[in-house]
């Protein structure tokens, strides 16, 4: 099984997404994450999808997704040079004893410190998915009580659009 | 005709001039609350409305409609329960490929979500079933619409596109500017096939010398019946068609090979098997024809054509896959190839032919396979529409159809209750041909009422009931499979079809010898009415031969096994 990263341009209507993750569930195929959000254009969404499988699965998800009247423009960016983003909340356990040392790896990681409370912290991150995990396994030793990802989005570096 | 600039409409009157301009002339429907501005607007209108008595009935007939006339055809049905009877006709025709446009009305705008009275999510619920939906947002974008869905419908692959509009929209005026064209940014189906694809299939035909051209629905919906024909007299390779095919190249035509796949003529299953190439044409690999999909054509290269790029590979991986209209790829490869070196392949086959014929005994009772061939030789000319079960598969075997959309049935989904309903449309669609049901005890009964349709609108489509007294395909499995324990497949003495048919008006014949059968066919046709003949077939007849499914297609069971 490989991951694969797919750019889907669609139109900015409603029941899109509910057919996209529609054709997934249909067919058994699993999405490991699918981020949404509108585009320079307000007419147009982009969906970044990482779905797993093998060659012919991604072949299928491509023309299936092509068939979707709604879809403009399916690529696959797997093998282009991209920029990729999540962005993590983390609400991790903290008290007069744990504070710090949690402070200190929020700032090797550039993440922020977007809330505190008398017994957690929350802790903003955006990076790669290995950045993201990364912080996560340090800041579970302290007890985390909430997270929330995004999923990834991403964008093919250069001038070269999708 | 087009809507007058800035004229003030009624979404009623919007969608009825939208139709007017997509030359739709008759349209299948029940009414409903939700719909009455429409109906109101229908009274004056010039359209042709056949009001069915449910509204199962109303989606299968646009689809025997659209069928036999190569039109989209239209349906309409109110919100709620009237467009979840839709469903399993919108699921037929999806499976298909078939053009048609649902319209359902659906509750005000202000109510959607909330549970309203006679509110279902009709666009949520066929989101899997249709190839593109709308809910319409205002009444003002009911035009362009009404032309989107039409033209989804009718080009690319075809299929069904559902309009749900809220009541708002179709009583909601608004000022009415003449359509502009179509624009959809995501769709833009192939219709020609890739030149250099077309030259490298037209040379691996070149080194074929056991060619097999295997066709399906595709062939019937692009009209390239001709082209088809011609491909197999230049390259003088046989054709085998799947049961969406049928009908796509003469019974008769000496290259024909008839059905393949779990019920096929076994010469067509061992062709296929033993073939070096297939031209697969408009055909989706479905597993009724395929059987277990790595047994299916060991020693085949596979050349793909489709008009849907998705089905290229999803099945059976291609060699040559060639995306584009059947038709118009048919006429470039013809354009490419010569004859192959087929005559030994072509006299094998003709031997297998001779040893494997499709056969039955007729005895003192009627067979009935002996019934379709009464029939196909009573009228060679009829449309033949059929239900879903052991007499579908016989239709298929044994009349002799001579001409493209002559043979309209459930592939796809096989749904009980097609037949009826789609003969309805089929003989609105053509009332120039003879257009006969045929069916079994079992499939007739679930959409039966709709003789009241057929009388009331007097639309004279003769109902052929091949009466065994059992749901006759789950009992043949269940002889095979289940060692004869027939559970709930016994449905003798349900219904005495001939007083059903009486009762609506209809006519009724019975028919229990087989010297009786001819007559009452003629009878029937001669009648000019809505008929139902219950013929009384030999009860425990199974359709041979057959492939248990799973298997490679040339392993079949049956009495005389494999032989």
């Amino acid at each position: 099984m490989k991951k694969y990263t797919l750019a889907v341009l669609v139109e900015n209507k409603s029941g899109v997404l509910a057919k996209v993750a529609g054709l997934f569930s249909k067919r058994g195929y699993n999405i490991d994450s699918l981020a949404v959000g509108v585009t320079e254009d307000p007419e147009i969404s982009r969906m970044t999808i990482v779905v797993q499988g093998d060659d012919q699965v991604l072949e299928q998800v491509i023309k299936q997704f092509n068939k979707i009247i709604d879809v403009i423009k399916v690529s696959d960016i797997e093998e282009d040079d991209t920029v990729e983003r999540e962005l993590a909340l983390i609400k991790v356990t903290a008290d007069m004893t744990t504070r710090a040392e949690i402070i200190q790896i929020a700032n090797i990681f550039r993440a922020r410190i977007v809330d505190v409370a008398r017994n957690s912290i929350t802790v903003e991150v955006t990076g790669d998915e290995s950045k993201i995990q990364a912080i996560e396994k340090l800041l579970r030793q302290f007890g985390i009580k909430e997270m929330a990802r995004t999923g990834k989005i991403a964008l093919v570096r250069g001038p070269k659009k999708v | 005709m087009t809507i007058g600039s800035l004229e003030k409409v009624t979404g009623a009157r919007a969608l009825i001039k939208g139709l007017e301009e997509e030359d739709v002339t008759t349209m299948f429907g029940y009414p409903g609350a939700a719909l009455l501005h429409i109906y109101d607007e229908l009274y004056d209108s010039n359209l042709r409305h056949v009001l069915v008595r449910h509204e199962q009935a109303a989606v299968h007939a646009a689809d025997g409609y659209a069928r036999v006339t190569g039109k989209t055809g239209v349906c309409m049905a109110t919100s709620g329960p009237g467009a979840t009877n839709l469903v399993t006709g919108i699921a037929t025709a999806y499976m298909d490929s078939i053009p048609i446009v649902a319209l359902t009305g659906q509750v005000p705008h202000s109510i959607i979500g909330n549970d309203s009275f006679q509110e279902a999510d009709i666009t949520g619920i066929t989101l899997p079933i249709t190839k593109h939906r709308y809910l319409v947002p205002e009444a003002k974008d009911l035009p362009r619409i009404v032309k989107e869905a039409f033209h989804i419908a009718s080009t690319g692959r075809q299929g069904p596109v559902l309009i749900d509009m809220p009541k708002d929209v179709i009583n909601g005026e608004f000022e009415c500017n003449s359509i502009e064209t179509v624009k959809l940014q995501g769709y833009k189906p192939t219709y020609r096939g890739n030149a250099q694809q077309i030259k490298k299939a037209a040379e691996e035909i070149a080194n074929s010398c056991m060619p097999i051209i295997y066709a399906g629905g595709g062939v019937i919906s692009s009209n390239a019946s001709a082209e088809l024909a011609e491909l197999a007299e230049t390259l003088m390779a046989p054709v085998t068609t799947t049961l969406m095919g049928i009908s796509s190249i003469p019974a008769e035509h000496p290259l024909n090979l008839g059905m393949l796949g779990m019920h096929g003529s076994k010469y067509a299953n061992y062709s296929v098997q033993g073939s070096d190439l297939i031209i697969a044409i408009g055909a989706r690999f479905d597993d009724r024809v395929t059987g277990k999909l790595q047994s299916f054509a060991p020693n085949a290269k596979i050349i793909h054509i489709d008009i849907d790029p998705a089905e290229i590979s999803k099945n059976v991986p291609a060699h040559i896959p060639i995306v584009g209209d059947a038709k118009i790829v048919l006429k470039s490869l013809i354009k490419h190839v010569k004859q192959c070196n087929s005559e030994t392949w072509l006299e094998k086959i003709n031997e297998w032919k001779r040893e494997y014929p499709l056969t039955y005994e007729q005895g003192k009772s009627i067979k009935p396979q002996f019934v379709i061939e009464q029939i196909s030789e009573a009228c060679s000319n009829a449309i033949i529409v059929t239900e879903v079960g052991q007499h579908q598969m016989w239709a298929a075997q044994f009349f002799k159809y001579k001409e493209p959309r002559t043979f309209i049935t459930s592939g796809g989904l096989g749904t009980m209750g097609y037949g009826f309903p789609a003969a309805i449309g089929a003989k609105v669609g053509r009332p120039d041909k003879t257009v006969i049901n045929i069916a079994g005890d079992g499939s007739f009964q679930m959409n039966s009422r709709e003789l009241a349709t057929a009388v009331q609108n007097d639309i004279p489509v003769v109902s052929v009931i091949l009466n065994n007294g059992y749901l006759g395909m789950v009992r043949q499995w269940q002889e095979l499979f289940y060692d004869r324990r027939y559970s709930h497949t016994c449905i003798k003495g349900s219904v005495d079809f001939v007083k059903l048919a009486e009762a609506y008006g209809a006519l009724g014949l019975r028919v229990e010898k087989p010297s009786e059968v001819r007559p009452a066919i003629k009878e029937a046709i001669a009648s000019g009415r809505p008929s139902v003949i219950d013929i009384t077939i030999e009860c425990e007849e199974n359709v041979s031969p057959m492939v248990p499914a799973g298997a490679a297609i040339n392993e079949f069971i049956g009495p005389e096994g494999n032989k």
